[in-house]
């Protein structure tokens, strides 16, 4: 570890005030991430220094520095003007791991519009959801992707522009298509960064809860400190390291800390857009030399399966330190991850509305294996009785995460939903839907959700969005969907169908099933499993009761079922 | 190519492709390094396969590296109808 500054010591007189004098922002003057993450790197000296090394599937590779962010940014941001967006409107990026996913989250940032990324893998249910909810203005893609937006663009009468970034010389593009090649379009050298405020919206991350459709936490432009703070702190980021975040940018983990936190530190980061293979990522690895790495506990799980003769195969003695996000990382996977690179993995806990981590393993601070780690500096975090939400006081007692309100990334709303928001607080604290216990040490320890959604690989899912989509078959008339244990993702979708006369359960349906889902929502959100069953416990109103079946599915106690009909 | 491949081959088109796309896929096309196939997505190409070819794969052989082409899953594949 390279900073001797411990845990301890930074919470002493902690403010959020050292990240704004470091950044050189004053509350009440403009800020932008755009900004921040290039133009500000350039005025500090740094244009020449490398910002993204990125490799593609095929092995080819592309190189840019900060001066090149700076430029490209400003190019992005001045096309999307010519278009004719306005400040504020909402502009999607739904596109693989390519250049022009960071480069543009950027450049929409410059020009004052919200940006909205989303997973590239999501299918044109899955987007049209998300898109007709923000009322998004542009969509910016690839061929590979544009059949899944030509299919619902005629119900999404708010969507004028769709951008495509390789349009290149392949088939006429279509309806409000229009081209971006933007290594060809002429550089802007200069631009007029629009004049963000602290609470000006920035980003839309849509994340899944039980019940409803998926919604948009927003964030503004003054998350920044808080992601630019725990990118130093907690990743421990240096000007000279080289950073591999595994992230999405889909994902918050992918723009908070594989855009937003590593840039305005002034690191090089490399992406990666490619799919998992242990032998791969090893090379990459070792290739870049990389110093710094951001993963996830599915990851490590695949990659122990692979076991640490894989890892004896390649140089990686340029790691120094290890984090991993998404789930509570299993104490077998901190104690493998020190045998197989000589450093622990460092789990992290935060969430899409809170816009950075909150609790944390520390650097230089002794791991406890399977501990979320301790809350940041910066952050009050406690665990609420779930009935009375005052804090439960006892050392080992479970109950439900909450944090103190207030700090600069929590997200000031769910998209046009008051009301969803407003419940996500209680008696003064933001309920986090997690519940976890704290030891005598003020260690927390992660114990599960508080509701009904999925964690599938560091992701959530939202089970009525699943059964909703279900409902959609022909063949189903009643499904449920809930989570199932799995070894390597954490928890992996089931679902339960009760079909329609005239449809025969079997593999055959439930493969073709399993891909319908697959192909209107995700992959995330495709069941691996699909039980077929003539009935589902309801309450007298006729409420599926999903506990009774992901009890089922985990040997737990199904509890009360006084309200549950009897068929 | 043989039959087993053309079978695989067709599916991971039909299934796997988004209509429009127009990468050319081939038996030796990396599926799952590639981005064609993900980790998610293998399942249902697993179940696909013990289906057609009734076999049964262990959790364990169903690496990425195994499903990452044509060519690998035949081998897969193969491997499992000879143990019967």
């Amino acid at each position: 570890m390279s900073d001797p500054i411990t845990y301890e010591e930074r919470l002493k007189e902690f403010d959020w005030a050292i990240a704004e004098r470091e950044l050189g922002w004053k509350r009440g003057e403009p800020i932008n991430i755009g900004w921040h993450c290039s133009d500000r790197l350039c005025r500090l000296g740094h244009g020449a220094r490398p910002a993204l090394l990125w490799e593609g599937s095929a092995g080819n590779e592309r190189r840019y520095t900060y001066d090149d962010l700076r430029v490209l940014s400003n190019t992005f941001a001045a096309y999307l003007q010519r278009l004719g967006i306005q400040p504020g409107e909402r502009v999607c990026l739904f596109l693989d791991r390519v250049p022009e996913l960071y480069i543009g989250f950027l450049g929409i940032l410059k020009m004052g519009g919200i940006a909205q990324p989303l997973f590239s893998a999501f299918g044109d249910e899955s987007l049209h959801t998300r898109l007709e909810n923000a009322q998004t203005t542009a969509i910016v893609t690839q061929r590979k992707h544009v059949a899944k937006v030509r299919k619902i663009r005629d119900s999404l009468p708010a969507l004028k522009h769709i951008v495509v970034v390789d349009a290149g010389d392949g088939p006429p593009l279509q309806a409000r298509e229009v081209p971006l090649a933007l290594d060809g379009e002429p550089r802007v050298e200069t631009f007029a960064c629009f004049p963000s405020e602290a609470e000006t919206p920035s980003v839309l991350h849509y994340t899944s809860g039980t019940t409803g459709q998926p919604k948009g936490a927003q964030h503004v432009h003054s998350s920044l400190v808080s992601q630019y703070l725990t990118a130093k702190w907690v990743l421990d980021l240096k000007p000279d390291d080289v950073y591999w975040c595994n992230a999405d940018p889909g994902w918050v983990t992918g723009t908070s800390y594989g855009i937003i936190g590593p840039w305005a530190n002034g690191v090089t980061q490399v992406v990666l857009d490619s799919g998992f293979i242990a032998e791969r990522w090893y090379a990459f690895l070792q290739k870049h030399r990389v110093t710094v790495w951001y993963s996830a506990p599915t990851a490590i799980r695949l990659l122990m399966r692979e076991g640490t003769e894989a890892v004896r195969k390649f140089d990686l003695s340029a790691l120094r330190h290890l984090a991993s996000v998404g789930e509570p990382l299993n104490a077998e996977a901190v104690l493998w991850s020190k045998e197989a690179f000589g450093i622990p993995f460092h789990d992290t806990y935060w969430q899409t509305e809170t816009g950075c981590m909150v609790i944390t393993n520390f650097p230089g601070m002794p791991i406890k294996p399977g501990s979320m780690g301790r809350p940041v500096p910066g952050i009050t975090a406690t665990v609420l009785n779930a009935r009375t939400h005052e804090p439960v006081g006892q050392p080992g007692s479970v109950g439900l995460i909450a944090l103190q309100p207030g700090w600069p990334s929590m997200m000031r709303s769910y998209w046009k939903n008051p009301a969803a928001y407003e419940n996500k607080f209680k008696n003064g604290w933001y309920l986090t839907g997690d519940r976890a216990s704290i030891d005598a040490d003020g260690y927390f320890w992660f114990v599960g959700r508080d509701d009904d959604v999925i964690n599938t690989g560091g992701h959530l899912v939202g089970p009525f969005e699943i059964e909703s989509a279900l409902l959609e078959h022909p063949g189903v008339a009643e499904s449920a969907a809930v989570a199932k244990p799995d070894p390597v993702n954490m928890e992996v979708v089931k679902a339960f169908v009760v079909l329609k006369p005239g449809y025969e359960a079997g593999p055959d349906l439930e493969l073709e099933i399993m891909n319908f889902i697959r192909k209107r929502l995700s992959p995330l959100a495709m069941p691996q499993e699909i039980e077929f069953t003539e009935s589902l416990p309801k309450t007298r109103s006729g409420k599926i009761v999903r506990r009774i079946l992901r009890a089922r599915e985990w040997g737990e106690p199904i509890g009360d079922i006084s309200t549950v009909m009897d068929d | 190519m043989d039959e087993l491949k053309q079978l695989v081959l067709d599916y991971v088109k039909r299934e796997y492709l988004e209509e429009g796309d127009d990468r050319v896929v081939t038996e030796t096309t990396p599926l799952i390094s590639g981005g064609i196939v993900d980790s998610f997505s293998m399942v249902s190409l697993k179940r696909f396969l013990e289906r057609k070819f009734s076999i049964s794969i262990p959790d364990a052989d169903a690496s990425p590296q195994a499903f990452d082409s044509v060519n690998s899953i035949a081998t897969l594949v193969t491997r499992f109808q000879q143990k019967g």
